[in-house]
């Protein structure tokens, strides 16, 4: 009968737990990969765009020479594009969120609108920019307005705001539904005075990340027309303009080391918005939240 | 006292009718929000055909001028010469180039960490790391180009001389960091969902961590993981600023990974940003590559849902 050896399975037992070590290591690196690829593109950003950052810079029409040149114009720009952006898409994101959640009948029509938001997600969005050329710009005869670039940025995001709804929607316990309806409210009442005041948390939550993905995407806007370089307001939605990404791209594109500066501290102002939102939306999901 | 109940009885029969017209409205209401409702659900639909048509329609009208056959087998995409050459394959060439560099980035990296995350991680690192990963799921893709050109391409020009200034290395790393994050958080879910008691087997048996996270956990979450890489490389198959500022725009069928390159995305870029206008054949050209792009990313997608239904184990 061959007896266990025991130094050999000793010797086999180091060698399992050396290799676990080893790779517990590798993986603890991966996971500090992109921390420290986040620090150093914050450092690098800081670095560069800091000295061009100052009242100046903010208040400053663009201009060829880097000295005056300021992101006035795509500042504002961008936030005409949130006005237009934010109400459309909330609109139409918790109308669809209410109806697949409160009214829909589990069928394949429902089935269909599901499957159609998730793929819809995973669209690119330099495509969404193509429709928008089409429909919009072209078709509508929008042209380079806040207008159709709204519109367009809308549909870019709705299917995130419908999902964030959905789950906010869905998250309000059935037992608040069933008081409302035995207290003699209908269906409507129930949704706008009960479930809606419930979920708001939640979807204003997914709105505004939702909407920071809006102000931040540079593809779409490239793609419908919009001037990398602008010297006036838009007055109306009807009227030209610029956004942030749009002027950052344009700085980015040239040579001189200035431009890069500028593009890094135009980069600066786009994250301090882009935080902003994200704080506020934190401080939305921590304050209100209720968990049943 | 008389005078009282009259008024009374006076003031019930309004509010009787009152009662009555704010029925009839609220009625009304509860009749037609349904309706609204569903047309703005039927709008995500429309959004959907709206961009298969748009795309279709342009495509068609592209291909009445250019041949089909020659758009996909030509092996030369210049199409601003008169008569151009508009063959695909350097632009998808060029695409995958981006996309193959930035999976070799990001799957590794994405898996150690969902790993670490889900099986070696205690639950204070995890609420540390996991909102730092979604900042960095969250900064704009131009922001990433930005650093592409600025800081990877200098520092790998350090490394490798030949590099040009525009490449498929650089943007191809960085759209590899941005997919990192996605594929780390959604293989961390699928990979959490795997039953604690399966572990607790392994374990019981001694298992070490890494035995038990490698034979046990990786393969019954298999399904979840696999479609979050799949997910992650049609997002940077459709990635476009990253290229367009730091991939060049000379399309061509080399696979060397220095030379300047240009992807269907930044193709589409560089004709919106000139003067290429309405109707002509470089105008009808972005769609043609819209929709290749679109059947891509769309092909992708679905089987990132099917590998997910299909394979998925339920415990």
């Amino acid at each position: 009968m061959k007896s266990i050896n025991r130094s050999i399975l000793l010797k086999r037992r180091k060698i399992r737990i050396i290799n676990n070590l080893v790779m517990q290591t590798f993986f603890l690196c991966a996971t500090l990969f992109g921390l420290v690829i986040l620090g150093i593109l914050f450092y690098r950003v800081v670095s560069q765009g800091y000295p061009y950052l100052d009242w100046q810079f903010l208040q400053s029409l663009p201009s060829r020479k880097p000295e005056n040149a300021g992101v006035y114009t795509a500042l504002i720009g961008t936030v005409w594009l949130m006005f237009v952006v934010a109400p459309t898409s909330l609109f139409i994101g918790v109308g669809t969120a209410l109806y697949l959640e409160e009214y829909a009948h589990k069928n394949k029509f429902t089935s269909f609108i599901q499957i159609n938001i998730s793929n819809l997600a995973g669209v690119p969005s330099i495509v969404f920019g193509l429709l928008g050329l089409t429909l919009f710009v072209r078709a509508l005869s929008l042209g380079t307005s806040v207008l159709a670039a709204g519109l367009t940025m809308s549909l870019l995001i709705l299917p995130v705001i419908i999902v964030a709804a959905q789950e906010a929607i869905r998250a309000v316990p059935q037992e608040l539904r069933e008081a409302s309806f035995g207290m003699g409210a209908t269906k409507w009442q129930t949704i706008i005075r009960v479930v809606l005041p419930a979920a708001i948390p939640g979807i204003l939550t997914g709105g505004i990340l939702a909407l920071s993905r809006a102000i931040g995407e540079t593809a779409p806007l490239v793609v419908l027309g919009l001037p990398l370089f602008l010297a006036f307001l838009p007055k109306t939605v009807f009227d030209m303009f610029t956004v942030l990404p749009m002027q950052i791209y344009n700085w980015t594109g040239r040579p001189q080391e200035e431009f890069q500066g500028l593009a890094a501290a135009g980069i600066l102002v786009l994250l301090f918005l882009l935080i902003l939102m994200n704080s506020i939306a934190v401080l939305i999901r921590n304050k209100f939240q209720k968990r049943y | 006292m008389n005078n009282n109940i009259e008024s009374n009885t006076f003031s019930v029969q309004k509010a009787i009718e009152e009662k009555r017209k704010k029925t009839s409205i609220s009625k009304i209401i509860e009749r037609i929000m349904p309706k609204v409702l569903l047309f703005t659900a039927i709008l995500s639909i429309l959004t959907t055909l709206g961009i298969l048509i748009t795309l279709l329609v342009e495509t068609v009208t592209f291909f009445e001028r250019v041949s089909i056959l020659h758009y996909l087998t030509s092996k030369v995409w210049y199409p601003f010469s008169e008569p151009g050459s508009f063959g695909i394959m350097p632009l998808i060439i060029g695409t995958l180039k981006v996309t193959g560099i930035a999976g070799i980035v990001a799957i590794p990296i994405g898996l150690a960490s969902a790993i670490y995350l889900s099986e070696y991680a205690n639950a204070k690192t995890r609420r540390i790391v996991k909102p730092i990963l979604e900042v960095l799921a969250g900064i704009p893709t131009i922001v990433y180009g930005f650093f592409a050109l600025t800081f990877v391409t200098p520092l790998l020009r350090s490394f490798i001389p030949s590099l040009e200034m525009f490449n498929a290395l650089s943007p191809g790393i960085v759209i590899g960091i941005m997919i990192t994050p996605m594929i780390t958080s959604l293989s961390e879910d699928a990979m959490s969902s795997v039953p604690k008691a399966m572990r607790e087997g392994a374990f019981a048996l001694g298992s070490t961590k890494l035995e038990v996270a490698l034979k046990v956990v990786v393969p019954a979450a298999i399904s979840g993981i696999v479609s979050s890489i799949v997910l992650a490389l049609s997002r940077a198959i459709g990635e476009t600023m990253i290229v367009a500022v730091a991939g060049g725009s000379t399309p061509n069928l080399s696979l060397n990974v220095t030379d300047s390159i240009q992807t269907m995305t930044a193709y589409i870029v560089q004709v919106s940003q000139g003067d290429a206008g309405y109707g002509t054949t470089i105008y009808y050209s972005i769609y043609a590559v819209g929709f290749t792009l679109f059947f891509f990313t769309l092909l992708m997608n679905l089987l990132a849902q099917y590998i997910s239904r299909r394979f998925r184990e339920d415990y």
